[in-house]
């Protein structure tokens, strides 16, 4: 229905283009010298007084006319109906909603629900029809508008101009409101955190069970939302990671860009690189399933206790998926110290992995560090690996063989499932992305500003 | 005065001794050589064995599930059992017990099986899709009724398993998925060609199910359609509308510096965050649906955005400013000069970083855990607002199924997404070495 509405809008607007065109040529007498604009632009200025007021207000009531129907209904609906609590109110308006589009309802329905869905239909009717009619008129309205407008010193592409460098403007801008959009919400929701619990518990506690209490008698849900745990379960994983993936990561950087033939350079740089680009859920499986597995059997072997969804297995296998990160970034970086410096090197008679550890390293560390912090704020924001092969239950421990759980895991395991919005559990998760959030953003700002200082010394 | 330099007094230790000297320390030097060059090899080959580890892990365990066991079974179209009133009413026809058919035909196959609990487990040979598959035959072609015919139908999942080979026949009885007068009969079964493995369509047929024989993505692939349609549309337009702004039009001042900021920001910030901002914004303020394709789409572009606008900038520094130049020269406005003549210059550079961020977007599924897409569900989505789960999230949610036969199919669906990944990839390799131009 509204797909079609906004359908017959492009073709109204392709036709005030051609109407446009064929008026600006009228006005001009046919010689498109008397034209202040080429005559394509007429065309597209019609095309925009036509589609664009009209589309605005299309966009405006589609969002608006649901909630507004639902108000009227329930303001129509018998007092006793209408006075119930919030949540159960909604349960009635869902079966309203149920019974307007014809599925199976959860009770049966009396006389004043089928009442209700009835008055229901009949304002969506009413609603989709005067949007019809309001956009039509908007858009011949428009029409006629230009129509008028165009004559042979109305300076369209002036005018047309305008408006797409309106538009690139905005859509520059979709980037602010998205960073603002993520700080409000996780801040605004942190905050109704933060007033049932209060921050310090948060920032110090050491006990993290989440389970909130049903009824005040209930036994094992005391609700702990000390948070330490899972940073410290965060960081052991990242941790191990990071000794799996800087070490080879750097190492292939550095055999690659000092050693390899550029044959051999040309194969595996691309090869090592598809590890960055197999989904985290492929990774979270080959843990899950093949290398938690194997830990465990060797562990055993051993005469270890190892559980079954070690910090090992996450770690080990969100290293192999940091290696390519770690590896390209310090490529850049090595190839950015100038030759003159290898070459004086090797004047002076060092051998090869003598000039990588005096004189490359040593020039290139500022820029390796920053990459192993993106590397490092890649690795705290990684979810799907631990949320598949890492634990549930908060323990403060640093043995590898433990289960620890992660800030990521938590966050998906508060919010999935059913919820309701205003318990500290759910909000629990906000709080906790707020605190993803301001890390990452601070190891990457660091990051960033040590590889960029870095940079300019050689350029 | 005599300013002649004294010369400089001969050196303490003879040319020939540094010889000595530095011949003594070169073994050991170049034995440090090739060990640190070794160590270089040995990371390398640890990075690529890790990738084909996972590809001969994933590859070994999926694609055994590209082909599913059937069974043939002798099957009489009972007009008594299917249409008792004659009438081939359709209704009757579609609600009639299509089971008690394959139940009596698999009696017919072993007529000496007898007592409830022997037969419930001869039964339990045949998937319960067995009876959908009968009943759409019948309802296709009425003109059944009455005929008898032997017909392949799909065993259950353990029956599959176990002539994959993938249950040990060894373990007690109590430990194996499947009784042992069941093993007798497979066997019996597989010795007279009455089981055979044949493509596995269903996997591309049939949504999401608990019956693992049954289980298909379907739903998920067109639900990650959906999805990546919706980013697309969202992302490129909008991507490219800023790339082109920073680049040819913004002035330089604290505005756009924090937009480039922004930008930057937000190509690092992780992945979940943005889920929760899609809880937050568009489910529970805008109070779009849960699970909804269009909520999904609309996440993962925010997601890709940085991206594409990184890509396209890049593309548009790269073609050269004499064609700017040369175009407002002949009198060309700047959106003219842009939009005529820098824009389709860049495109191909533009397009190759929306599809690499497009197939990121493919494989990301932590956001879409926020915004409800790991619900169950069967039925394949038709619209931008039904809800849906994607590829990669229907892995995660498969992943976490004990049954063998999920975990093969789950490996499958992993090697569908590595596909289209690499397609997608593929694609912007072949765009890029066809339409790079070097100036």
């Amino acid at each position: 229905m509204q797909s079609f509405l906004l359908l017959t809008l492009i073709l109204l607007s392709a036709g005030a283009y051609s109407l446009g065109r064929h008026r600006a040529f009228a006005v001009a007498g046919g010689h498109i010298r008397n034209l202040h604009s080429l005559p394509s632009f007429y065309g597209s200025y019609a095309a925009l007084w036509c589609g664009l007021p009209a589309l605005l207000v299309f966009a405006v009531w589609a969002t608006l006319q649901p909630n507004v129907i639902i108000d009227l209904v329930v303001a129509g609906l018998p007092p006793e109906l209408r006075n119930l609590p919030p949540d159960r109110l909604n349960l009635v308006v869902n079966d309203l909603k149920n019974l307007v589009s014809g599925n199976i309802v959860s009770s049966t329905p009396n006389s004043a629900m089928l009442e209700a869905a009835n008055h229901y239909r009949n304002l969506r009717v009413i609603g989709n029809a005067s949007l019809w009619i309001v956009v039509l008129t908007l858009a011949i309205a428009g029409v006629t508008y230009a129509w008028r407008a165009i004559s042979p010193t109305l300076r369209a592409r002036n005018r047309v101009e305008q408006v797409v460098n309106l538009f690139l403007i905005v859509s520059s801008t979709v980037a602010i409101f998205t960073t603002v959009g993520i700080v409000l919400s996780v801040v605004f929701e942190s905050i109704l955190f933060f007033r049932q619990i209060p921050i310090t518990e948060f920032l110090f506690g050491l006990q993290w069970s989440p389970q909130t209490a049903l009824r005040v008698d209930q036994v094992g849900s005391s609700g702990a939302f000390g948070s330490v745990p899972l940073f410290a379960g965060t960081l052991l994983i990242s941790g191990i990671a990071m000794l799996v993936a800087v070490p080879i990561g750097l190492m292939s950087a550095l055999f690659l860009s000092e050693y390899a033939t550029p044959r051999f350079r040309a194969v595996a740089k691309p090869a090592l690189e598809i590890l960055a680009g197999i989904p985290t859920v492929v990774y979270g499986f080959f843990a899950a399933l093949t290398v938690a597995p194997l830990i465990r059997e060797i562990g055993t072997a051993l005469g270890l206790h190892v559980a079954s969804e070690s910090a090992l297995a996450a770690g080990l296998v969100m290293g192999i998926m940091i290696i390519p990160f770690v590896s390209s970034l310090s490529d850049d970086v090595i190839n950015a110290v100038p030759q003159s410096m290898r070459d004086g090197s090797y004047a002076l008679g060092a051998t090869r992995s003598e000039t990588i550890k005096r004189v490359l390293l040593p020039a290139a560390l500022p820029g390796i560090v920053g990459s192993i912090l993106l590397a490092v704020s890649r690795a705290i924001g990684e979810t799907m690996i631990v949320v598949m092969a890492a634990g549930l239950s908060a323990n403060l421990t640093a043995n590898p063989l433990e289960a620890v759980t992660t800030v990521t895991v938590q966050i998906v395991t508060l919010l999935t499932g059913d919820q309701e919005f205003d318990s500290p559990k759910t909000l629990a998760a906000f709080a906790l992305g707020l605190m993803l959030f301001v890390v990452t953003l601070i190891l990457n700002i660091i990051a960033l500003h040590v590889v960029r200082k870095y940079r300019e010394q050689y350029e | 005065m005599n300013k002649q330099p004294t010369p400089s007094p001969a050196p303490s230790v003879p040319n020939r001794d540094i010889k000595t000297i530095v011949n003594a320390g070169l073994k050991r030097r170049h034995a440090a050589e090739r060990r640190f060059r070794w160590y270089g090899l040995i990371a390398i080959s640890l990075g690529l064995a890790f990738v084909a580890l996972m590809f001969v892990n994933i590859i070994g365990k999926g694609y055994p599930a590209f082909w599913q066991t059937y069974v043939q079974i002798p099957i009489k179209f009972d007009p008594e059992v299917i249409d008792p009133d004659g009438k081939r009413d359709p209704q009757a026809l579609a609600n009639a017990d299509y089971a008690a058919l394959v139940r009596v035909g698999m009696r017919q196959l072993f007529p000496n099986v007898q007592g409830r609990l022997e037969l419930r487990a001869l039964y339990g040979l045949v998937s319960s899709d067995a009876a959908h598959e009968l009943q759409d035959r019948v309802l296709q072609n009425p003109a059944l009724l009455g005929a008898e015919q032997e017909i392949w139908l799909l065993t259950s999942a353990t029956v599959d398993t176990l002539v994959k080979g993938n249950i040990d026949r060894a373990l007690d009885e109590s430990e194996r998925p499947i009784k042992d007068n069941q093993i007798e009969w497979v066997d019996k079964l597989q010795a007279t060609g009455k089981i055979e493995k044949k493509f596995n369509a269903i996997l591309f047929r049939n949504g999401d199910s608990r019956e693992p024989e049954q289980a298909g993505i379907r739903g998920a692939l067109v639900g990650s359609f959906y999805t990546l349609l919706v980013t697309f549309l969202l992302s490129f337009p909008i991507g490219v509308a800023t790339a082109v702004y920073l680049e040819e039009f913004a002035p330089k001042n604290r505005w756009t510096d924090l937009i480039e900021v922004n930008i930057n920001n937000l190509a690092a910030v992780p992945s979940i965050v943005f889920g929760l901002l899609g809880l937050a914004v568009f489910i529970n303020f805008f109070g779009l649906p849960r699970s909804a394709p269009l909520v999904g789409g609309l996440v993962l572009s925010l997601m890709t955005l940085p991206v594409i606008i990184i890509a396209g900038r890049a593309a548009l520094t790269s073609v050269p400013p004499s064609i700017r130049e040369a175009a407002l020269g002949m009198g060309a406005s700047k959106l003219q000069m842009v939009g005529h003549h820098v824009l389709p210059l860049a495109m191909p550079g533009m397009l190759t970083g929306s599809i690499i961020g497009m197939a990121r977007a493919l494989g990301e599924s932590a956001p879409l855990l926020m915004i409800g897409m790991v619900a169950f569900i069967v039925d394949v989505p038709k619209s931008f607002l039904d809800p849906a789960t994607v590829l990669p999230v229907q892995i995660y949610l498969w992943s976490d199924l004990p049954e063998r036969a999920f975990v093969e199919r789950t490996s499958a669906a992993i090697m569908v997404l590595l596909a289209f990944m690499i397609l997608m990839n593929a694609l912007a390799i072949v765009l890029r070495k066809r339409f790079e131009r070097r100036w």
